[in-house]
């Protein structure tokens, strides 16, 4: 995958740096100040003043004030929501149409379904028996936390519910963008590199827990589950790590465990804080 | 490409501050290690910026060194990836600089 936009190829295209504006760094102070440029000898033109105005402005600070209201939505219906995130074709949809069949019922499973195009994940989740709804970014390579708030209006998950949000496939992107989660969900599968948690970074240190996928193949795969681990750990030691098969089951009984305990943890948590 | 994103942004970020006013500059901070390539923003810049009070502006990037404190020791050292140990071979590193990914400043015309 291509690690600036995402898509299929492996870099082959280019992202080439043509512009024609400067990088240069001619004055190395941030402090107001005046300076009168070449307008200011010429009696035909207006004269313009240059003021210098410090920001300081995140730029993702929009988001996170939207993700922030997205939190406390969720909070104080008592919701868990999961953002899961991974490559392209590391199981997350069929993970999930696995997790919906077993315990959807029980755990009031609704999906939010994030791809560039088509509805074809969400068909497969309505199939499934999940409510939900999908979202299409278009050119976009990630969700993000206003996209996901008009989703919820649309979804309406009740009290106690767990919201299970499928980014786009995409490893780098989604990273970034804090949609309200209580977590994020990495899911590696054992076809994929073993080495991925070193050369995405940023996924894996954001990350709650890493699924790894597939594990039926691993006599067929030269995936090292003890390095893909250790790696994940190099990049945040406190990331949890479930073995598990969307497509045999194996597995599935410990993230099933780990979901009714957080999902447990987020309704105790506003019966046990004040009115 | 979320730098595509994240320019539209600050061509918002940066408009509102101008309030009206043409912007000939745009002072931004980014870290090494906030998962964002300046390159492909000052890429995106021109053509976002097309349309808007940011059009024609120059666009600066003060490039932020990462820096990390371990968790275990103590100390501080320059983090030129996420997944660099302390020297003391511990992973338990805090980001303390190379995050960054801000609007710093924004140079602006007022007719007088």
């Amino acid at each position: 995958m291509c690690a600036t936009c995402g898509c299929g190829t492996d870099g082959e295209h280019d992202h080439d740096h043509r512009h024609g504006h400067d990088h240069d760094h001619d004055h190395g102070h941030a402090h107001e100040h005046e300076h009168h440029d070449h307008h200011e000898h010429g009696a035909f033109h207006h004269e313009h003043r240059r003021t210098v105005e410090t920001l300081d402005a995140r730029v993702l600070a929009r988001n996170d004030a939207l993700a922030a209201r997205n939190r406390s939505w969720f909070a104080g219906r008592d919701i868990l929501a999961l953002n899961l995130v991974s490559g392209p074709g590391a199981g997350k949809t069929t993970l999930l149409e696995r997790t919906i069949g077993d315990v959807g019922e029980e755990l009031a499973l609704h999906v939010v379904e994030g791809d560039q195009a088509t509805a074809r994940d969400s068909e497969r989740i309505r199939a499934a028996g999940a409510p939900v709804v999908q979202l299409n970014t278009g050119t976009g390579c990630h969700l993000d936390a206003d996209m996901i708030g008009r989703a919820l209006g649309q979804l309406q998950p009740p009290a106690g519910a767990v919201v299970m949000i499928e980014n786009v496939g995409n490893l780098v992107c989604p990273a970034l963008f804090d949609l309200g989660e209580r977590a994020k969900v990495v899911i590696l599968s054992v076809t994929e590199g073993d080495d991925k948690p070193l050369k995405y970074p940023h996924m894996f240190r954001v990350a709650r827990l890493m699924l790894l996928n597939k594990i039926d193949l691993l006599p067929h795969v030269d995936f090292d589950v003890a390095a893909a681990t250790d790696r994940a750990r190099a990049v945040n030691p406190a990331i949890e790590t479930l073995e598990l098969s969307a497509r045999t089951g194996q597995g599935l009984e410990r993230w099933y465990g780990w979901l009714r305990q957080h999902a447990a943890a987020a309704r105790a948590r506003s019966a046990t804080s004040p009115p | 490409m979320h730098e595509l994103a994240l320019t539209h942004e600050i061509v918002t970020v940066v408009t509102q501050a101008a309030r009206g006013r043409r912007v000939t500059r745009v002072t931004l901070e980014v870290g090494a290690l906030a998962g964002v390539m300046s390159d492909a923003i000052a890429f995106c810049f021109d053509a976002v910026a097309q349309g808007t009070a940011v059009e024609g502006a120059a666009l600066e990037i003060l490039a932020v060194e990462g820096r990390g404190r371990c968790r275990s020791c103590g100390q501080e050292f320059a983090a030129a990836a996420l997944y660099q140990p302390c020297l003391c071979g511990s992973h338990e590193v805090d980001l303390l600089r190379g995050g960054e990914l801000n609007v710093k400043s924004v140079e602006v015309e007022e007719a007088s």
